[in-house]
């Protein structure tokens, strides 16, 4: 459980400064450096218990089905991450604490900090590949909000937003290579996968996995060619540079190639790539941290260049090779996180980065300018620091290696080259800002820092001193971390002196070399110059540029935000799938053949098929489509109630008359003809795509037909009686055997009648007194016949629907047809009579009544909650009573009813309010303004 | 009767489905609707065609499978309110955008713009 601690109270610690911010900064500093320094010291305190077991670790399920678990691990690979994450995590935030100035949003700041921290403690924590995986997300998004912190500025945004691109496709490649690892291993278990590096390095998918895996590192740790990044990420505040790209965010890619060492790194494809990656960019690095004019630039490309150093070491891969690339890792954070934080320091005395314009600080910065000659030295690789005893190791290994086979030698002489580079660029860091007198006046007078400013950098100077004097220091955090790298312990011992040998002469070799290099650095710079330079950010930029605009073309092409290209992209689909299935048929005639055909068929189909045929042609004159639709709709009707469903042609018939009201009304307010549009090549395609369609549907239907299928059919016919107590089989599967359905298609239906409400809701619109011909309306609004008929059928409709609720149970009938008829009844009437007539007759709004039937129908289902029953149980019972005699009453009705009340306050909210759109009861949100509606609108409108 | 059936589906889908490929919104809306009965007799076909066998419990044995039914005359109502909120969203659209274009932009109307 202590484990759980460590990554946890990062995270919890996130929330701290965004709490405190508001209580002055040094309050809200110091409460912050809470959270991590207990991470820290709870880490610290398994150190112990590190040095005798392996591993410590904490396990819960997450996402078993996916193996995902809440997994993390401490072996002496996380202590040591560790340390340096919290560690110099803590520095800093005491230095960032006087770097930012007084009016910057710090709170904001500490809280990227800590979330950064906290990702990356889960990166090296984690027991889980997929674990893993997301704390890698996680860096990069909190190292996004970290680098374009200063978000006015364009570099910082330009920065981050590359170090995202380029992160994140890693980020992408890693997943896929995890996974594809995970599935070699069998198990997303770290343990599992690092215990099956024989079986890994063995499958056939193995360089695949190598590659992705690879990307993902490489992109992280800016090895080349994706090094372009990181002198961007430059544009940050510098305590987000220091931390970020000594000791963490860069490490991480680092950190997971010495993670997977024992589980991938078995092969001569390992070692050929990573060792070669991994010598280009620490040439690359040390090249163009010589010729860097800016201080933290200078900084960026020799962090590239260490990267590389390390990312060679691991390519080689021998025991004492990954030692010295661990060794480096601490003794790379340490220096570089001094020398980044004094180039800070530098900054923000003198006002300037560029070492053109420094010069000569030893006299006001005597203290500074010790502390960073130290780290460069260490940097450089000078004896007596702790750089020179990675840097020796790192020698000696290049020398031993057969890595590159008869081209071994290579290394060795690579490896001096970079080391004479090392040298020239931090002698010429040092000089030019300490030692070489200032050229022009600087922006301000320089003086030392605030003490605790200073204190991160002494700190860690005393670490490189003290472990390049004393490298037995070291020994104890080392030993722990190769044996979790390795799998296995290692004997080693660390030392300065090894007697003269290539190694140390190599190292002198680089001294004086690189030495000579400055010397000449004149040279070097116009040797230089006669190159075109080629600005990374730019051809970034213009490569994003190019994508937006492909993806935008490739967009319009696509989608053009049109419904017909929609619909035909949807269409086509469609029939190819369709296609498809029916393609894979063996036959289409089954095995139940045709029935015989009789008159009134023939009949039905050909009304149908002239109905639909015509209202296709005729599209443009839109009444006269209007009207042979609604023959389609009446012969559906009569094709329901002739092939055994009365419900339904009930429910279609009252349907057709409600949405033919409904079609008529929404004509009359939109032009009366289509003009012709499409092409005729146009016109054409969508008729062999709809065609087409049409025959897959077809076949498709006729296929079906002459099958013989098992229905479960026979469940509802058998209990519909005993079960639902009801005899209309459709009705009792509507209310009681499939009631959650309909109480869904309800409230559907409410819904939509709520939509429409609100979209008539100041509405304006054009109301033409003419139609399409330029005739006028007829002048007599309410037909007499039509009047008379309509008062005397209203209560006769009110009737039948009341019959056809209640017998709906048993016979034809139910909620959803008597629904209907009652609102075709009251339409009928506002028709006849004009809505000003009914609505003095028929004051009150619809909407309450379609949300009562919900809330009925709903409230019906949860009464049976309540006599312990599931959700929608229905109960019946017999009853008889004098004259009456036995009736039967089911909960069913009540749940009925509730689907009676939403289809006719469904029906009259939409139909009444539309209606009402061409009088002065037109809708409108406040009544005040539906007053001045009222008097306003039409006149203006109708004119 | 099952092929003259097939046929009057495949038919009816093809003219909705060549309506909603229309540039104006009233056609789309009537192809929406003359599409919905398609769609409602084919899922309706499904439980196959069954003559004099209305699913009402009266103790002879023959019935047309029920299920189909059942989730037809919810469809039928559900097309119902939804070929009514197309149709208001396209007198809405029309009276925001001017015009009756599917997609709320037509040439003439470009044109007015740019006079």
């Amino acid at each position: 459980m202590t484990l759980l601690w460590i990554p946890l109270l990062p995270l919890l610690g996130m929330l701290v400064p965004m709490l405190s911010a508001h209580k002055g900064r040094r309050l809200c500093t110091l409460a912050t450096a809470v959270a991590p320094a207990l991470a820290l010291l709870l880490a610290l305190s398994q150190w112990p218990a590190l040095a005798t077991d392996e591993t410590l670790r904490f396990s819960l399920e997450w996402l078993p089905a996916l193996g995902l678990d809440l997994a993390f691990r401490l072996d002496g690979l996380s202590l040591l991450f560790n340390l340096l994450i919290l560690g110099i995590g803590l520095l800093i935030l005491l230095y960032a604490h006087y770097y930012l100035s007084p009016d910057e949003p710090f709170g904001r700041f500490y809280a990227y900090l800590i979330l950064f921290m906290a990702s990356m403690v889960g990166i090296v924590m984690a027991d889980n590949l997929i674990l893993l995986w997301l704390y890698w997300e996680l860096t990069s998004i909190s190292s996004f909000l970290l680098i374009g912190f200063w978000s006015h500025q364009s570099d910082a945004r330009k920065g981050a937003r590359m170090a995202l691109t380029v992160t994140g496709a890693g980020g992408l490649a890693l997943l896929a290579g995890l996974l594809l690892l995970g599935d070699m291993a069998g198990s997303f278990s770290m343990d599992q996968v690092l215990a099956s590096g024989d079986l890994i390095v063995a499958d056939p998918r193995y360089p695949i996995m190598l590659v992705l895996v690879l990307l993902g590192a490489f992109t992280k740790s800016a090895q080349f060619p994706f090094q372009f990044w990181l002198p961007h990420a430059m544009a940050a505040p510098t305590p987000v540079s220091a931390y970020l790209h000594s000791a963490t965010m860069v490490k991480a890619g680092i950190f997971l190639m010495a993670r997977l060492h024992p589980a991938i790194a078995d092969s001569a494809l390992w070692s050929v790539t990573v060792s070669l990656i991994g010598a280009a960019t620490l040439l690359y690095g040390a090249w163009f941290a010589l010729l860097k004019t800016d201080l933290k630039g200078i900084l960026a490309f020799s962090t590239v260049s260490h990267l590389g150093l390390i990312t060679l070491l691991l390519g080689i891969g021998s025991p004492m090779a990954v030692l010295a690339a661990l060794f480096h890792i601490l003794n790379h954070a340490a220096f570089k996180a001094a020398l980044f934080m004094s180039a800070g320091i530098v900054d923000h005395e003198t006002g300037t980065r560029e070492l053109g314009r420094l010069g000569g600080l030893r006299r006001p910065m005597p203290v500074t300018a010790i502390l960073t000659t130290l780290a460069a030295a260490a940097m450089a690789g000078v004896p007596l620091l702790n750089g020179f005893l990675s840097k020796e190791m790192f020698f000696t290994e290049t020398l031993a290696t057969p890595v590159l086979g008869g081209l071994s030698w290579l290394l060795p002489a690579l490896a001096t080259l970079g080391g004479v580079l090392s040298v020239a660029y931090s002698l010429r860091l040092v000089h030019a800002l300490f030692f070489k007198p200032a050229q022009q006046p600087l922006p301000k007078t320089p003086h030392e820092p605030p003490r605790l400013m200073r204190a991160p950098v002494e700190l860690l100077v005393v670490v490189c001193v003290a472990v390049g004097l004393v490298p037995v220091l070291a020994e104890g955090i080392l030993a722990p971390a190769v044996r979790a790298a390795l799998g296995e312990p290692l004997e080693f011992h660390l030392a300065i002196w090894h007697g003269v040998n290539l190694p140390l002469i190599m190292s002198l070799v680089a001294l004086v070399a690189g030495a000579v290099a400055y010397w000449r650095h004149a040279d070097l710079q116009r040797f230089v110059r006669s190159f075109r330079p080629v600005d990374a950010r730019l051809v970034f930029e213009a490569a994003i540029q190019r994508l937006g605009n492909a993806a935008e073309a490739g967009l319009a092409w696509f989608d053009g935000a049109s419904l017909q290209r929609y619909m035909t992209w949807l269409l086509l689909a469609t029939l190819v799938v369709g296609g498809l299935g029916l393609a894979q048929m063996t036959g289409l005639t089954g095995e139940k053949g045709n029935q015989p055909l009789d008159g009134v068929l023939v009949l039905g189909a050909g009304l149908l098929l002239f109905g639909g045929i015509g209202t296709a042609v005729t599209h443009r004159y839109r009444l006269v489509s209007l009207l042979l639709l609604s023959v389609v709709g009446l012969v559906v009707s009569l094709t329901f109630a002739r092939f055994s469903a009365p419900d339904l042609a009930l429910t279609q018939l009252s349907v057709e008359v409600v949405t033919m009201i409904l079609l008529m009304l929404a004509l009359f307010f939109l032009p009366q003809k289509t003009p012709p549009e499409s092409s005729n090549r146009r016109s054409l395609r969508d008729i062999v795509l709809a065609g087409s369609l049409g025959l897959v549907v077809a076949s498709l239907n006729y296929a079906v037909l002459t099958r013989d299928n098992t229905s479960i059919a026979g469940f509802f016919v058998e209990n519909s009686v005993p079960g639902g107590g009801g005899h209309n089989v459709v009705n009792v599967i509507l209310v009681d055997f499939r009631g959650f359905d309909t109480l869904g298609e309800i409230t559907v239906l409410a819904l939509a009648g709520l939509a429409i409400f609100k979209l008539l809701n100041r509405l304006r619109l054009f109301m033409p007194h003419s139609d399409g011909e330029g005739r006028v309306w007829s002048p007599d609004r309410y037909p007499a016949i039509l009047t008379s008929i309509s008062m005397a059928l209203l209560p006769l409709a009110l009737l039948v629907s009341a019959f056809i609720f209640l017998r709906g149970h048993n016979l034809p009938g139910g909620g959803f047809i008597a629904g209907l008829i009652t609102a075709v009844a009251l339409i009928l009437l506002y028709m006849a009579r004009g809505v000003e007539w009914a609505q003095a007759r028929l004051d009150f709004p619809y909407q309450p009544v379609a949300v009562a039937g919900v809330g009925i129908a709903t409230l019906t289902g949860l009464g049976s909650w309540l006599f312990g029953y599931p959700f929608l149980t229905s109960a019946f019972g017999y009853f008889s009573l004098p004259l009456v005699g036995k009736f039967e009453l089911a909960t069913a009705l009540l749940f009925d009813l509730g689907v009676y009340l939403a289809v006719v306050g469904a029906t009259l909210m939409i139909l009444a309010n539309l209606g009402k759109v061409t009088t002065p009861h037109r809708p409108a949100k406040e009544p005040v303004e539906s007053h001045t509606d009222a008097h306003q609108r039409p006149s203006k409108e109708t004119s | 009767m099952e092929s003259l059936y097939a046929i009057t589906t495949g038919v009816l889908t093809a003219c909705g489905l060549y309506l909603t490929l229309r540039g104006r919104t009233f056609p789309v809306v009537v192809g929406l609707t003359l599409l919905s009965y398609a769609v409602n007799l084919f899922l309706f076909s499904m439980g196959g065609l069954t003559t004099d066998g209305a699913a009402i419990v009266d103790g002879a044995g023959h019935y047309a499978d029920p299920l189909p039914q059942a989730l037809v005359l919810t469809a039928i109502v559900i097309g119902f309110a939804m070929t009514a909120f197309v149709v208001i969203l396209a007198m809405r659209a029309r009276s925001e955008v001017g015009n009756d274009h599917v997609d709320g932009r037509s040439h003439d109307h470009d044109e007015e713009r740019s006079r």
